[in-house]
C-alpha cells in the first residue's frame, strides 16, 4: 500500500533528518554558552529567555516562511535550518539556566574552597550536576524541532512533511498517516536515545550506553535503504536521441505549488527533462509567492505559474483584459522586471468558476452567476480568494454581497458543496471534482473573473538554456482543460498516484501529438 | 583586625550572628578580597599567588558539608590531590588513609555517594575532603553546628584526634562557646566587624574586656551551672 511512499522515503527521512539534528545541534552550541553566561548574569537571564520565548510564540509554519525574505529569498535548507534552530533555542536555554541556577550554593563555594578555578567548577560539578534538567530541555528541544520540520516543505526543503503536505493537497490520508508515523516515530526514537545516553552517563553503564547505540542505529538505519539507489543515477535517455544541445547529466531544479495540478505538471516536466538525460531537484509543495521568489532569485529553475496569479498577486493590477493581452502583457513584465522568461502556454485554463450542484442550479433557477443576487446562499471558497480583486468585482458586479461567505481549505470545498454543506463554491475549473460531482459552472458574462492560463515560466538562467527549451517544446499549447481536468480526477478521485495520473497525461498529450504532428522528427 | 596564628594552633572564631566571623573565614581562603590589607600563609603574601591555588594549601569544611553529589565519595576526598597533580598511587594511598582516620571503612563507603550518608557520616567525608592535600590549615565554618548532639560530641573529639595525629592549625567559626572551649587553644571574641578579645578562653573569663564580652560568657556560665547542679543532685 506504501510502496511509493517508500520509494522516496529515504531521502525525505534523511532531509529530514539532516535538518532537525543540524537545528539541535546548532541550538546547543548557542543556547550552553549563552545559558553559562545567563545563570552567572541574571540581567542577562530575563531578556534571552524573553527574546526565545517570543520565538516561540511565532506559529512554526510562519517562522519558517519568513525565514526565506529574511535570507534574500533563498530557499531549501537554510530557511528551514534557520527557523529551526531559533526553535531549538527555548528549551535548552531555560534548563540550563534554571539547571545551573539549581545548584546548592554550599556545593559551589565548596567547589571553590577545594582548590577548583572557576572553570573547573563549572565544567566539573556545575554542569554535572545540571546535567539532567538540561538534558531534559535537550529531549524537549529535539521532539518541537522533530515535529517542526514537517513545516519545511512549504520554503522548498525536503522532509517528511512532503508526505503530509502532498497527502492533504491530493487526499491521500494514507500518506498523510505515514508522513505523522514516520515523524512521530523519529522523535520518540530521538527522545529515547538521549534518554538513554544520559541515564548511562549518569549510572555509569555501558550496557545503558549500548542501548543507546542502538538507538544512534536505528534511527540512522532508514537512510541504509537509500544506498542501493546512491551509484550514478540509470540514464534513461541513453537510447533516445535529440538532436539540439543535451542536458546529459545536468541539474535541473523544479517547483510545484501545493495543489493536485502542480504535482503532476511538475512530475510531467520532471519526465521530460530526466528523458532528456537532466537529474532533476523537485522541490514540491512550495507556498505560493516563495515559488516566485525562489525562481527570480534562479533557487529554482522553472515551475508553472497561472497569468492571472501573476497579474493580480505581482503585478497588482486589478483591471481584467481579454486572454491573450494578459498573456502578453504579463509575459513582457515578467521579462523586463525579473528576466524571467514565459516559456510557453501549456494550452489550458485553471480560472476560477462559480459552482452549485445540479439540484441547486434546478431548485434556485441558477444558471449565470447574476442569478445568485438576493440568493442568502452561502458561498464557500480557499482564503485567498475572498482577499482577491476578482471577488469584490464580481461580488459589486453582480450584486453578491448578501452571499454569507466561508473561507476554506480548496481540497474540503467539493465536498462540502456536494454534501449541501455549502451552496456556491468558487471551484478551479480544471479541478477533477467538477465531473465527478456533477458540479455546474455558473455563466460569467461580463469576464469579471480574470483568465488564469498555466504558462511554464523560468528563471534568467533557464531562460538562456537552449536544451532546456528544447525539450519542454512539446509541452506548449499541449494540454486543454479536460485532459488536464481528467489528470486532476485521476489523482482526487480515482486515487491513482500523482506519477502514474502524470504518466498518463505524457502519453495522452504524445498521442495527440502523434495524431495532429505526423512526421514531426528531429 | 589583625591576628596570627602558630602552625598547629586551633582559634574559635566567636561571636553573634552577622558579626563577620565567616567573613573573615572566607578572607583567609580569598573567597572574598580584602579592600585593603593582606593574608600571609607560613610567612607568604598571597598577593601574587592565584585564589584556586592558595586555596589547595587550606582545608575547607562548610555546615552543610558541601559534597558533589555526582561523585563518589571517594572522588570527593581524591579532589584536591588530582588538582595538586598527584599521582594515581599517591592519590589512592592518601584516600585510604583518610577513611581510616574518619573511621568509615573504606571498603563499604569509598564507591557510595554522598546521599546515601547521615550528617554525620557526610561530615566526616567534608574533612576528609579536607584534608586530602595535606594543607597547613583547616578553615571550619561551623562545621557541627546541624548535627544532633550525639553526632556532635563524637565528631568534636574526632576532629581533636586528627588535629593531634596529622598536626594542622585551624580555624574555627562558632556561636557556640562551649565547642569552642573544647576545642581550641585561643578564642577571638567579634563584634559588629572587630575583634574585641583575643586569648586563651581562661583568659577571657577571667577578665573579659568589655559588657559583650562578660554577656557572651554568660550564658555557657549559667549553663555550666545548672549541669554540674544537676550532677550534684543526681549523685
Amino acid at each position: 500500500m506504501f510502496a511509493e511512499e517508500l520509494a522516496v522515503f529515504p531521502s525525505r527521512y534523511g532531509g529530514h533528518l539532516t535538518l532537525s539534528i543540524a537545528a539541535i545541534a546548532t541550538g546547543l552550541a548557542v543556547s550552553i554558552p549563552l545559558g553559562i553566561r545567563a545563570a552567572a548574569q541574571p540581567r542577562l537571564a530575563g531578556p534571552a529567555l524573553g527574546a526565545a520565548s517570543l520565538v516561540q510564540t511565532i506559529p512554526g509554519i510562519a517562522l519558517l516562511a519568513l525565514m526565506v525574505p529574511l535570507l534574500g529569498g533563498r530557499i531549501g535548507f537554510w530557511p528551514a535550518y534557520c527557523a529551526l534552530t531559533l526553535y531549538s533555542v527555548l528549551p535548552i536555554l531555560r534548563n540550563t539556566i534554571v539547571g545551573l541556577q539549581g545548584v546548592d550554593a554550599g556545593i559551589r563555594e565548596a567547589a571553590l574552597g577545594v582548590g577548583m578555578t572557576p572553570g573547573q567548577s563549572l565544567v566539573r560539578v556545575q554542569l554535572p550536576i545540571a546535567a539532567p534538567v538540561i538534558v531534559a530541555g535537550l529531549r524537549t528541544s529535539s521532539v518541537w524541532v522533530v515535529g517542526a520540520a514537517t513545516l519545511s516543505t512549504p520554503v522548498g526543503a525536503e522532509s517528511l512533511g512532503n508526505y503530509i503536505f502532498q497527502g492533504l493537497q491530493t487526499r491521500n490520508w494514507g500518506a498523510v498517516v505515514f508522513g505523522c508515523l514516520a515523524s512521530a516515530g523519529l522523535a520518540l526514537v530521538l527522545d529515547q536515545t538521549i534518554r538513554l545516553f544520559e541515564r548511562a552517563a549518569e549510572q555509569r553503564s555501558k550496557r545503558l550506553a549500548g542501548f543507546g547505540a542502538a538507538g544512534l542505529a536505528l534511527v540512522a538505519a532508514p537512510l541504509l535503504l537509500a544506498l542501493p539507489s546512491a551509484g550514478p543515477a540509470p540514464a534513461p535517455a541513453a537510447d533516445f536521441s535529440i538532436a539540439a544541445p543535451s542536458l546529459e547529466g545536468r541539474q535541473v531544479t523544479i517547483a510545484a505549488k501545493s495543489f493536485t495540478e502542480q504535482y503532476i505538471l511538475a512530475d510531467l516536466i520532471a519526465g521530460r527533462l530526466e528523458a532528456a538525460g537532466a537529474r532533476v531537484d523537485l522541490r514540491q509543495g512550495l507556498g505560493s509567492t516563495l515559488a516566485f521568489d525562489a525562481l527570480a532569485s534562479g533557487e529554482i529553475d522553472l515551475y508553472v505559474d497561472y497569468t492571472g496569479t501573476v497579474w493580480a498577486t505581482l503585478i497588482e493590477r486589478e483591471d481584467v483584459p481579454p486572454r491573450a493581452v494578459m498573456y502578453a502583457e504579463t509575459s513582457a513584465w515578467l521579462w523586463d522586471s525579473h528576466g524571467v522568461l514565459a516559456f510557453a502556454p501549456l494550452g489550458f485554463e485553471n480560472a476560477y468558476a462559480y459552482a452549485v450542484t445540479q439540484q441547486t442550479a434546478q431548485a434556485k433557477g441558477l444558471s449565470a452567476v447574476g442569478d445568485l443576487a438576493g440568493s442568502g446562499l452561502t458561498l464557500a471558497s480557499d482564503p485567498e480568494f475572498f482577499g482577491r480583486p476578482e471577488w469584490v468585482r464580481t461580488r459589486d458586479l453582480y450584486g453578491l454581497a448578501d452571499l454569507s461567505v466561508r473561507g476554506m481549505e480548496s481540497t474540503f470545498m467539493y465536498e462540502a458543496v456536494a454534501s449541501g454543506e455549502v451552496d456556491v463554491i468558487t471551484a478551479y475549473t480544471t479541478d477533477g471534482r467538477i465531473d465527478a460531482y456533477g458540479l455546474v459552472l455558473l455563466d460569467e458574462p461580463a469576464g469579471a473573473l480574470p483568465p488564469y492560463d498555466a504558462f511554464i515560466l523560468m528563471s534568467p538562467r533557464a531562460a538562456q538554456d537552449r536544451a532546456l527549451h528544447t525539450a519542454l517544446a512539446p509541452l506548449a499549447q499541449a494540454i486543454d482543460s479536460q485532459a488536464m481536468r481528467s489528470a486532476n480526477g485521476r489523482v482526487d478521485i480515482d486515487r491513482v498516484s500523482v506519477s502514474q495520473a502524470a504518466g498518463e497525461l505524457a502519453r495522452r498529450i504524445d498521442a495527440d501529438a502523434g495524431d495532429s504532428g505526423a512526421g514531426r522528427g528531429p | 583586625m589583625s591576628f596570627d596564628l602558630e602552625a598547629g594552633e586551633t582559634l574559635a572564631l566567636i561571636g553573634p550572628s552577622g558579626c563577620g566571623k565567616t567573613t573573615v573565614l572566607k578572607l583567609l581562603n580569598r573567597l572574598v578580597e580584602p579592600d585593603a590589607g593582606e593574608v600571609l600563609l607560613s610567612g607568604a603574601p598571597s598577593r601574587g599567588v592565584s585564589a584556586p591555588a592558595w586555596r589547595r594549601r587550606m582545608g575547607y569544611v562548610i555546615q552543610s558539608a558541601g559534597l558533589f553529589p555526582h561523585l563518589t565519595l571517594a572522588e570527593n576526598i581524591a579532589v584536591t590531590p588530582g588538582l595538586l597533580g598527584w599521582s594515581p598511587a599517591e592519590i589512592a594511598g592518601q584516600i585510604a588513609r583518610l577513611f581510616e582516620l574518619i573511621g568509615l571503612p573504606e571498603a563499604d563507603f569509598a564507591g557510595r555517594y554522598p546521599a546515601a550518608l547521615s550528617g554525620g557520616q557526610a561530615q566526616r567525608i567534608g574533612l576528609a575532603r579536607a584534608l586530602a592535600g595535606n594543607p597547613e590549615i583547616v578553615l571550619m565554618d561551623e562545621p557541627f553546628s546541624a548535627l544532633d548532639a550525639m553526632t556532635k560530641d563524637a565528631l568534636i573529639d574526632d576532629v581533636a584526634r586528627l588535629r593531634s595525629e596529622i598536626g594542622f592549625a585551624a580555624v574555627i567559626v562558632t556561636h557556640d562557646f562551649a565547642e569552642a572551649l573544647r576545642f581550641a587553644n585561643r578564642v577571638a571574641v567579634m563584634q559588629a566587624g572587630e575583634i574585641v578579645q583575643i586569648g586563651p578562653a581562661g583568659d577571657l573569663m577571667a577578665a573579659p574586656a568589655n559588657k559583650t564580652v562578660a554577656q557572651m560568657l554568660e550564658a555557657p556560665k549559667r549553663t555550666a551551672a545548672a549541669v554540674s547542679e544537676a550532677f550534684e543532685q543526681a549523685r
